[in-house]
């Protein structure tokens, strides 16, 4: 698979990798092959190679080369690309994911290394035009072995290999805009385990169409062996619509690629201090910090695999964590994982957002709100909404918007007297047995304080109204003693 | 024209000079338009230039190279100026930026007078394979001009410039050097950057000089000399003064004179220019020793697998799709591709490319390609170990005199062997030099060259100066 490395600049030339995208705007005479141009390999780019080399736990190669491979296209401006062949920066390395069943998988690879992007091709009516912003984008290509027994299995893999290369750092995964793709090599195995025959299939958009076109080729693969047929070494590019591989190429006009050591760029070395700094400055990876969330926090693991989905939300859960007092951080880590999950991912979407506005302290703090009672947790989504488009501190956003709880008791029975006096049906209802009903008043006192009546408060106060059938609904208010000392436990922690 | 190092004594006393300087280019250039030397003057550029470096002559603050005149091979890109290594494939392509060399000299406030005529893609050894005709040779008129500098080596040769930048692949400096009585310098593999030279075998290609005196050659080579970011083979090596380094002498230096190994006995005029020079350091205090050339054989064969390897690679870029020439009504890619080459390049070209495709291609790659790079590691061993031993090593720079005109054209093979002494320095990336040491019995331009140890170009400039100097 071929993943887009995030760097500012392309792999040898200086031209910005995002950006304006008018065609040929980040273009210059080394990725458009002008005469006389020549590569300088861009050292970040080394660097994140680097570091997935060492997530991967791959041998990291102190010297690498560059190569050329050549092929005549037009979206090739030099005649050939610019690859790692016959020593890659990076051997072997494998990635732990999980399989759909649950169990365990482990990919091992054959190989990582750096390349260069070609341009594309825009198809204008019976016009071809030629781009050349992607040409020289930087590459990452890793290699497995075939050991992906299933469509099931390689997707999974897929999935958990992007979420790494976005945990460290180095890729967006964008399977959209093809900075996370791959291409797809099947072979049956026989009775005795012989792997047979392998093809490849390019063309492989999204993990659907991977999917479908695994187990497509697998069928027809195996309907090959059925009719007592051989398989072909070819190349089929998938066409998801028509739902069929097309075979692009077959074995007799395979490429020669006449691989040339890139005589204008010298050996990459990696250093040990770099490999050090590499290894030092890792990220815990994604299934790891999953099982600390689950074994730390006492989060379900589903709770895990969600906020560990994506870095910037696994370490934004683990700063509100950060943010709560001592006392109350382990008791309040599935209601912030709860939030996280929910609320921010949520927002996160409708927003398209790839950052999170609101400060984890100012989160931490809203929670403790909710936790505490002081805001009732319809209010507290009207607040968050709130502190993400205004970036506001919580307390600000409260006070401005009048969504303290209402918790002093004369206020909500005076409430709840009112709602009992305009429903007396049901009053009456409830006191003939339909103890159902309590639910109606609890709508009706929430509706009429705007959300802000403490629903735990409200329905020990209506209870108490409705059962007591001397006294006229409303009348009492003020004369009882404190209902709070009748609700267990939440006098104590309201602040 | 005004030698530079008058030019040098006009500055010092702060004079104008530069307008009388700018008219005798002019007119000397068209005097000269049968040697076919230039292929474009940039006279353009010429009165603004003369109106600057006089400014700065009078006003005490002439840049090193001021009022120098250098020409520029057609394969080394000048800013908004046609550059087409002498190939149809290229005519009409104007560069989008500066060599790195070009904005250098520049800057050392050097005047840029025009593009080189040169073999086409600086493949050849005669001048003759360029799209604008052949250069003529103004030292000896039946013979070719070397190649593939050879419009650089004939304008310095017949007095039309200071000094020219050459490209030297497998002798392409040294050898027209040699044919036009002119010295040649290339410098180490990575000593001058290679950014904005249209690459022909990038592991060989280097920039180097053509002079007329080693004292211009070693001002220009101070100047274009260096690390450059845009390079990446280019070295950090610190740059020594060169102008320094012409009058500082060959006192104690070890010189290998070359007396045997050679692939067929020199001619005699080769054997004595060989052993005058050696006479000649030995006076001014060189300890002169006799060695033999390592693996001779071996040296153009192994040159010829990889630098046309590397041909066929750099040469892939040319399709007409985004410059140069384009086939006119195909709609095909490939078939547009394959007549915009044919048409474009020359024949050549075309034998070389055949060549190193055939020698990468499957299942002839390790037979030739991987063959040749292993022998060439170890004729770099060779010479490297060899350099050790000895601080220069004093050789011929062809096996033969200057040939002439279109005798090798009918006979390629002949023409690849009179690259056999140069090609040691291009595959080894060693620095050499090619220093006229007088006349062949024909009245032919003679000459020797000297190979050095990496980065020490110094040496070679030294032991040119004393030849120059005993010669004259």
């Amino acid at each position: 698979m071929h993943a887009q490395l995030l760097t500012r600049s392309k792999l040898f030339c200086v031209c910005a990798t995002a950006g304006e995208d008018l065609p040929n705007t980040r273009t210059c005479p080394v990725c458009l092959g002008h005469p006389g141009a020549l590569p300088v390999l861009n050292p970040e780019a080394a660097r994140m190679a680097v570091r997935a080399g060492t997530a991967f736990g791959g041998a990291l190669h102190h010297t690498s080369r560059f190569a050329r491979k050549h092929y005549f296209y037009p979206d090739l401006p030099k005649g050939y690309q610019i690859t790692q062949y016959e020593r890659p920066f990076c051997t072997g390395g494998a990635l732990r994911f999980r399989l759909p069943d649950g169990t365990d998988g482990h990919a091992a690879f054959e190989r990582i290394h750096l390349e260069e992007d070609a341009g594309k091709l825009l198809h204008d009516g019976s016009r071809v035009r030629a781009d050349y912003n992607r040409s020289g984008i930087p590459l990452l290509e890793i290699v497995t072995q075939p050991v992906l027994a299933s469509p099931e299995a390689a997707v999974a893999f897929l999935q958990e290999l992007r979420r790494v290369l976005m945990y460290l750092g180095i890729s967006d995964g964008s399977m959209e805009r093809a900075s996370f793709r791959c291409d797809a090599n099947v072979s049956l195995r026989d009775n005795s385990g012989t792997p047979g025959q392998r093809t490849e299939i390019k063309n492989l958009n999204s993990f659907r169409h991977i999917e479908h076109a695994l187990h497509w080729e697998i069928s027809r693969q195996r309907e090959l062996h059925a009719a007592g047929m051989d398989v072909q070494p070819v190349t089929l590019l998938w066409d998801e619509a028509g739902k069929a591989g097309r075979i692009m190429r077959g074995k007799e006009s395979a490429a020669d690629y006449h691989y040339l050591d890139d005589p204008d760029l010298p050996e990459m070395s990696i250093h040990d201090e770099e490999m050090e700094i590499a290894a030092g400055s890792l990220p815990e990876l994604p299934l790891i910090r999953a099982a600390r969330f689950v074994a730390a926090f006492g989060l379900t693991k589903y709770d895990a695999d969600v906020l560990t989905g994506a870095r910037l939300v696994a370490d934004y859960f683990e700063e509100i964590l950060a943010s709560f007092p001592d006392g109350i951080r382990l008791s309040m880590a599935t209601a912030a994982a709860h939030w996280v999950g929910g609320e921010v991912l949520a927002m996160m979407k409708e927003q398209a957002s790839e950052v999170i506005p609101v400060p984890a302290s100012h989160l931490a703090l809203l929670l403790e709100h909710v936790a505490a009672g002081s805001i009732s947790r319809t209010a507290s989504k009207q607040v968050f909404d709130r502190m993400w488009r205004s970036g506001e501190h919580p307390d600000h956003v409260i006070a401005a918007l009048d969504l303290r709880q209402i918790s002093d008791a004369d206020s909500l029975r005076t409430l709840a007297g009112q709602i009992l006096k305009a429903h007396p049906a049901q009053v009456q209802a409830y006191r003939d047995g339909k103890k159902g009903l309590l639910g109606f008043f609890m709508q009706k006192i929430l509706v009429l304080s705007q959300g802000k009546a403490d629903p735990l408060m409200s329905s020990s106060i209506l209870s108490a109204l409705l059962e007591s059938e001397r006294q006229e609904p409303g009348e009492s208010a003020g004369r009882r003693s404190d209902p709070e000392e009748e609700i267990p436990g939440r006098g104590g922690v309201r602040p | 024209m005004t030698s530079y190092s008058e030019i040098r004594k006009l500055i010092e006393a702060r004079k104008e000079f530069c307008a009388s300087l700018v008219d005798t280019l002019r007119s000397d250039a068209r005097n000269h338009e049968s040697i076919n030397a230039f292929v474009e003057l940039f006279d353009d550029d010429f009165d603004a230039y003369a109106r600057e470096a006089d400014r700065r002559s009078t006003g005490g603050n002439a840049r090193s190279l001021e009022g120098m005149c250098i020409g520029v091979k057609d394969n080394i890109l000048v800013k908004d100026r046609e550059c087409t290594a002498a190939s149809r494939m290229l005519r009409g392509h104007r560069a989008v930026y500066d060599a790195t060399v070009v904005r250098k000299l520049r800057a050392d406030g050097a005047l840029i007078v025009g593009r080189m005529n040169m073999d086409e893609f600086a493949m050849g050894s005669t001048g003759e394979t360029s799209v604008y005709g052949p250069t003529m040779n103004p030292a000896a008129n039946d013979r070719v001009p070397g190649g593939s500098s050879s419009g650089s080596a004939a304008a310095v040769a017949a007095g039309l410039l200071h000094a020219a930048l050459g490209s030297d692949t497998g002798g392409s400096v040294r050898q027209p050097a040699a044919c036009t009585g002119t010295i040649g310098l290339k410098p180490t593999y990575g000593r001058v950057s290679r950014s904005g030279l249209i690459a022909f075998a990038s592991s060989c290609d280097q920039i180097g000089v053509i002079a007329g005196t080693t004292e211009d050659a070693a001002r220009v080579l101070g100047s274009i000399a260096g690390k450059d970011g845009a390079d990446a083979e280019s070295a950090s090596e610190p740059v020594p003064d060169f102008a320094a380094a012409v009058r500082q002498g060959v006192r104690e230096l070890r010189v290998g004179r070359v007396t045997e190994g050679f692939i067929e006995d020199l001619p005699p005029q080769q054997a004595r220019a060989i052993s005058r020079s050696a006479e000649l350091l030995a006076s001014a205090g060189a300890r002169v020793t006799d060695v033999s050339l390592p693996m001779a054989e071996l040296l153009y064969p192994v040159y010829a697998v990889i630098a046309n390897a590397e041909a066929a690679s750099n040469l892939s870029r040319y399709d007409g799709v985004r410059y140069g020439r384009a086939a006119e009504g195909e709609t095909d890619f490939h078939t547009s591709t394959a007549r915009s080459r044919s048409e474009g390049f020359g024949r050549e070209v075309k034998r070389r490319i055949m060549i190193g495709t055939h020698v990468l291609s499957a299942g002839y790659r390790e037979k030739w390609f991987e063959q040749a790079a292993r022998l060439r590691r170890r004729i770099r061993e060779a010479y490297v170990t060899l350099l050790e031993s000895v601080d220069l090593l004093l050789l011929p720079v062809m096996p033969e005199p200057p040939a002439f005109r279109e005798e090798l054209l009918r006979d390629p093979l002949r023409m690849y062997r009179s690259d056999v002494y140069t090609v040691a320095a291009n595959l080894t990336g060693l620095p050499a030099i090619s220093v006229p040491v007088g006349k062949n019995e024909d009245g032919s331009p003679l000459a020797v060259q000297f190979m050095a140890p990496a980065f020490r170009e110094e040496w070679l400039l030294a032991a040119s100066a004393v030849i120059e100097g005993g010669t004259r």
